[in-house]
């Protein structure tokens, strides 16, 4: 009995830790910049203003950091099923010649991490005048050897029967792609798009490499000139910003845990 | 022209397969190709020519007094980000499993605050973590002084700071090691502890050792790769924190990339740092890959 008494204070003393990140975070969102600079300490904030949000709106573009991560992240989503959901079904469900050595390229790829392309895809979109465009934050990623990789084991696992027969009833492989396959493996490209979603919309690598436009800023670079342009000054409306970036992760989260851990965990297998 | 069934199938294929091929080739392996034979080059972007110079960037990057920083503070990192991120993992995995058989709700509401901070966004958690380590104003040296110690200058302290971000790395890896702990000890199966008990591995470390610890062997070798990946690509936080600084004391192999690379334009240096990262990227990916077989095998 002692036994799990110290075991469950130690697990909510450790969760505690976790957390205290995201309560100061919010707690200083809460706070104005006297409060913030008191040499007091106390959690909670003297009263429940929303002004740091209002200020986060209206100082810097926050909507348009918003928006940007919500264009980069579904045109992403959308090229990386264009391309990943019909070469995986080929792979599985049809016997063509250099079948197996595709499928080995998709494997070499997966050991290819993407800082490793960075120089020379930014050269050539330099050479192409597309730096600082849409087009630049979301071409390199169009094609995810992951995403083929988690929907040729998704496809795999599904009978061929199923497939001669939606032949036989006259339809075409693209038609069967789309919509027979994919209704399948739901479960696979649910957990594919919240990898995907997540890793591009918490990416800073390639949005500071690509752009020097704040007009094509996606949230994390989006906080970060907000952060460099009060140098210090402004932290409430910084919280503020802070907390409405990570929202979307967050609440999506606490909303579907189980497939959130799934894609995450996924993940692992991406080099 | 009616075409034969053969080659209408074949044009089905490459519509299928053809558009993610082109791309993998195009924004996948030419890259990695170029990045290779520019390693080699003194190009910078911009120029109009460039001189092919051998191992010059290798040996640059690893015996230059300031430059060898990005290598060996990449690996001090790693040395302690993996071993620290994977026991606390493994840890908290154990508890929450135990925990679980009696209270479920509480056990899974737990995990969730674990895992929260790798559903986070790590650029924008990084600036939280800067007010929580402000000199004076953070929460940490604020509750310091409370205790009437005078605490340090987390981030910009040479000594300190590539500690600082590791202690920020682990806070974010551990929820994951945990998650994956809890799917490997959920494999394990029960009978196999109640063998252990009539065979006197009674107590609680005992079943662990002759049961729990041998059980997770996949597990926890694919946990360490995937934290030792990790490790290696740190990036955001040194971004958004240090910028490498003070004096090169936090630059990383991917900071250092960057900076070299995309700040100075000195593309053939910045491509050697490139492919040192690739390699232990490579190395530990390979060895993944290797269990990954292996399961498949025993199944």
């Amino acid at each position: 009995m002692t036994g799990r008494i110290i075991l469950v204070t130690a697990l909510i003393l450790g969760a505690f830790l976790m957390l205290v990140p995201f309560l100061w975070m919010l707690s200083l969102s809460f706070k104005d910049s006297a409060e913030i600079f008191s040499s007091t300490l106390d959690f909670f904030p003297a009263r429940l203003s929303l002004d740091n949000y209002i200020t986060a709106f209206t100082k810097v573009d926050l909507g348009r950091f918003l928006l940007n991560g919500v264009i980069v992240c579904a045109g992403i989503l959308v090229f990386q099923f264009l391309f990943s959901v019909p070469c995986a079904y080929a792979l599985t469900q049809r016997r063509f010649r250099g079948r197996q050595v595709i499928f080995g390229l998709v494997l070499a790829g997966l050991l290819v991490p993407f800082h490793v392309t960075a120089i020379p895809l930014f050269l050539a979109l330099a050479k192409l005048n597309l730096l600082d465009t849409y087009t630049a934050l979301i071409v390199p990623f169009v094609s995810s050897m992951f995403g083929i990789f988690l929907f040729r084991q998704a496809f795999a696992a599904l009978s061929p029967d199923l497939f001669d027969a939606a032949r036989l009833d006259g339809l075409s492989e693209t038609a069967i792609v789309w919509r027979i396959a994919l209704p399948l493996v739901l479960p696979a490209a649910t957990a594919f798009g919240i990898f995907s979603v997540v890793a591009h919309w918490n990416d800073l690598f390639w949005n500071l490499i690509v752009t020097s436009d704040p007009n094509l800023a996606t949230p994390p670079r989006g906080i970060l000139y907000f952060r460099d342009r009060e140098s210090g000054s402004d932290i409430g409306p910084l919280m503020a910003a802070t907390v409405i970036v990570i929202a979307p992760m967050i609440v999506g989260f606490l909303m579907a845990q189980r497939r959130f851990i799934q894609g995450l965990a996924a993940g692992g297998l991406k080099g | 022209m009616r075409l034969s069934r053969k080659s209408r199938s074949v044009l089905t294929d490459i519509w299928l397969v053809g558009p993610a091929t082109c791309a993998m080739i195009v924004l996948i392996f030419i890259p990695v190709i170029i990045v290779a034979l520019m390693s080699f080059t003194d190009y910078q972007f911009g120029a109009r020519s460039f001189n092919w110079v051998g191992w010059q960037n290798y040996i640059v990057m690893l015996t230059d007094p300031t430059a060898r920083h990005a290598v060996t503070n990449t690996l001090v990192y790693a040395a302690i980000v993996i071993p620290a991120s994977i026991f606390l993992g493994l840890i908290v995995a154990l508890g929450l499993h135990h925990l679980a058989l009696k209270t479920p709700r509480f056990a899974s509401g737990l995990r969730a605050a674990y895992f929260l901070p790798v559903a986070a966004t790590l650029v924008a958690m990084a600036v939280v973590w800067q007010m929580l380590l402000h000199p004076s104003l953070g929460l940490l040296n604020q509750l310091l002084a409370a205790m009437g110690q005078q605490g340090p200058a987390w981030l910009s302290d040479r000594g300190l700071v590539l500690y600082t971000l590791a202690v920020i790395g682990i806070w974010q890896s551990v929820g994951y090691n945990m998650v994956l702990f809890l799917a490997g000890l959920a494999a394990i199966p029960s009978d196999l502890y109640d063998a252990a008990e009539l065979d006197g591995a009674g107590s609680g470390w005992n079943r662990f050792w002759t049961v729990t610890w041998p059980m997770l062997g996949p597990t926890t070798l694919f946990v360490t790769v995937i934290t030792a990946t990790g490790a290696f690509r740190v990036f955001e936080t040194v971004a958004t924190l240090t910028k490498g600084g003070p004096a090169f004391a936090s630059d990383v192999l991917v900071y250092a990339m960057y900076r070299e690379g995309f700040v100075y334009f000195k593309a053939g240096y910045s491509s050697a740092l490139t492919i040192v990262f690739f390699l232990l990227v490579l190395l530990v990916t390979a060895l993944k890959f290797g269990i990954l077989e292996k399961k498949v095998h025993y199944k």
